[in-house]
């Protein structure tokens, strides 16, 4: 590998590593912090909904699909950036 | 038939939105023609046998138009599923009969504990789309060890990950199995070892000819049929007890007015216990903190953690044509996989409600016990032992705690609580058949292909040509398939004390050898093969420890959640090793470079 090679993927790696950084601590956040104090968000009652229950039943899981879909449109835009995306 | 085109490949590609259009409104279709004959006063058992028959006849003919004699169509369906129908195989691969039948019942009687397994198994894909399912499409393998043996080199790494994932998948299938066994035997009315093999019958014709081809356009059929047949019921009803057209977003007050009613009539066990039938005896929704976080947590962390490390899911994302495509169909099947998962709960309370609260007609509770034995529902599964009305303090009246009830026949039953006509339970038995025969041929294949392409061709006989190979793959599939039936008719475990098993297994010894081989440039030989060995076997111990109660649960970490053993010592181990001996070689360090980066070849050749 040519040395502007390598310096193209070690750049392009450390954007993919903030991404993925980023993403888990998202992931952290909606799938161990909100359950775990599930008990202290069903004090909040919201159009109807307890916000504990809420999360674990529907928030939470509509927050991983959002996050998958901004992640890979992101990953995208960095292949893209770096060319060396495959499509 | 458009199905025709199948084996053309690249051809039949181009019009995957048309055929499977077709074919749903075919489906849709032949549920409407039900529907009339019910009318016409056809029994409810001929519709249950045509709606699973119809069906698995599609399976079926899908099957033998995608067979194939290509090493590249039978273990990666030669790389040419697009995004959005790789997602729908994924989600039908992932949901399996325990998700479908199971899910809401746990719900049910499960309350938040339960809970756990729906962040668990959703969440997990966060993991597989960050870490892995990209990394290890570009790597271009057939099969998950195939990932392991190149990565870290030798056979002995190749060697404990086909161990760990015949183990893994093994426990997985034989529930599976059981799942398809039990369906079938209720649908058609024959003895459950009968249908069993009627199952894994139905199991092979999907997989047996076309390899990974024919289970990934399989599979896509049976998500069309999973998905309808779990929320057409769900809305019907929520119609007609007028909880609105799409009841998912409102569903928190009915959960609110749970919480009322059990406040009102107490949960306390049954006075005489009946084995194998519960009584609500668990709140709706009550978290308590501390403890009981921690078990949600970790209970959460080994799904998820399971998801990430399971080879057949992992290995449908070998079949994209692209890497850029393999992170797409992960977001689809999430997404595909949601709306099963958020659909569960919904189900789970409105049924509920219906139940228990006395100002809607559905109740029972509350009503004479008399009147409530006289209920058609309540006479069909009473009759088969899966529900009971007794009424243990001589009141006359149905308590809380006098209505039994076998956790996995809520979604079943569902339907006919709401009042619903016969051909929704049949759609329902379709569904659940579709659901766990799909994830059955996902997990038959991987089994089949590590053994086949890792332990045969790789070690054994490299030389051996791709048709001796795929004729091996073959037997291999039933000789499994074969082994599976026999440990399913046995009925040794419940079904989901062993898919909670499965995912344990997998994130216990693969989970960071995955991971940091991508990750980790450092990560070499030695350290794999302990992560390996010292995760797999730690985990592995810790369950015998526990389940024969030589040993007293550490931190309330039981036979469900062990990963949380395995996982630390898997990643100690590995670190620690490949720390003690030498880095791997420029070239190795080079192919991680190469993993990382979507452009380029792939790092194995296309036909390996």
């Amino acid at each position: 590998m040519s040395n502007d090679v390598a310096e193209r993927n070690t750049q392009h790696w450390a954007k993919t590593r903030s991404l993925t950084i980023f993403i888990l601590t998202l992931w952290f956040f909606f799938g161990m912090v909100l359950p775990w104090f599930a008990r202290e968000l069903d004090e909040i009652v919201i159009f109807g909904w307890k916000l504990g229950y809420y999360f674990v039943v529907q928030g939470s899981l509509i927050a991983f699909v959002v996050m998958i879909w901004y992640q890979n449109w992101r990953q995208d835009q960095i292949d893209r950036e770096f060319g060396v995306s495959d499509e | 038939m458009a199905v025709q085109d199948v084996p053309k490949g690249a051809k039949f590609t181009d019009k995957l939105g048309l055929v499977y259009g077709v074919y749903t409104i075919g489906f849709l279709v032949f549920f409407a023609l039900m529907a009339y004959l019910e009318t016409i006063g056809f029994e409810a058992k001929t519709i249950g046998i045509l709606f699973l028959c119809f069906t698995i006849a599609i399976y079926a003919i899908i099957g033998y138009l995608s067979r194939t004699m290509q090493a590249e169509a039978y273990y990666v369906a030669g790389r040419e599923v697009p995004a959005l129908y790789n997602g729908m195989a994924t989600a039908a691969d992932w949901m399996s009969g325990a998700s479908f039948v199971a899910l809401a019942g746990g719900i049910y009687f499960g309350g938040y504990p339960y809970l756990g397994f729906v962040i668990g198994w959703t969440g997990g894909y966060v993991l597989v789309n960050s870490l892995m399912a990209p990394y290890l499409r570009k790597f271009g393998c057939y099969t998950v060890p195939d990932f392991i043996g190149t990565r870290y080199g030798g056979n002995i790494a190749r060697l404990c990950a086909v161990i760990i994932l015949v183990v893994a998948s093994f426990t997985y299938v034989t529930a599976q199995i059981n799942a398809t066994g039990t369906i079938a035997s209720r649908a058609l009315g024959i003895p459950f070892e009968a249908g069993v093999w009627f199952g894994l019958l139905g199991i092979l014709l999907c997989s047996m000819l076309g390899g990974m081809r024919g289970v990934t356009w399989t599979q896509v059929a049976q998500y069309i049929v999973l998905i309808i047949a779990y929320l057409v019921p769900v809305i019907w009803m929520s119609n007609k007890q007028n909880f609105g057209y799409i009841p998912h977003f409102n569903y928190g007050e009915a959960a609110l007015r749970i919480q009322e009613l059990e406040a009102q009539y107490g949960l306390t066990a049954a006075a005489e216990k009946i084995a194998g039938l519960s009584v609500l005896t668990t709140p709706h929704f009550d978290p308590q903190g501390g403890l009981d976080s921690w078990k949600f947590a970790t209970l959460a962390l080994c799904m998820m953690a399971g998801t990430a490390s399971l080879p057949h899911i992992l290995m449908r994302y070998f079949t994209t044509p692209t890497v850029t495509a393999a992170r797409r169909s992960v977001g689809w099947s999430l997404f595909f996989i949601f709306l099963l998962y958020f659909t569960a709960p919904a189900l789970a309370t409105l049924t509920k409600l219906q139940l228990i609260d006395p100002n809607l007609a559905t109740s029972i509770i509350g009503k004479s016990i008399a009147d409530v034995q006289a209920i058609e529902w309540v006479k069909n599964w009473s009759a088969v032992g899966y529900l009971a009305v007794q009424d243990q303090n001589g009141d006359g009246i149905l308590q809380l705690n006098e209505f039994f009830m076998r956790p996995d026949i809520v979604v079943l039953a569902t339907p006919e609580i709401a009042g619903l006509p016969y051909v929704i339970s049949g759609l329902v038995a379709a569904g659940g058949m579709a659901a766990a025969m799909s994830t059955a041929d996902g997990l038959l294949l991987a089994i089949a292909n590590a053994l086949s392409h890792d332990l045969y061709y790789k070690i054994i006989d490299p030389k051996a040509e791709t048709s001796k190979r795929l004729i091996v793959a073959r037997v291999l599939l039933v000789v499994i398939g074969v082994a599976a039936a026999l440990v399913a008719s046995l009925k040794l475990t419940g079904i989901l004390g062993a898919v909670a098993w499965a995912f344990c297994f997998a994130c216990s010894g693969l989970f960071f050898p995955l991971v940091l081989g991508v990750w980790w440039k450092r990560a070499n030989t030695a350290g794999a093969i302990a992560g390996m060995v010292f995760g797999f076997g730690a985990g592995t111990w810790y369950l015998y420890m526990i389940y024969n109660g030589l040993m007293e649960p550490v931190w309330a970490i039981d036979h469900l959640r062990f990963g949380i053993i395995g996982m630390p010592v898997s990643l100690v181990a590995m670190v620690v090793v490949s720390l003690l001996t030498p880095a791997p070689s420029a070239e190795v360090q080079d192919m991680v470079d190469r993993t990382r980066i979507p452009s380029g070849d792939t790092i194995l050749a296309a036909s390996h």
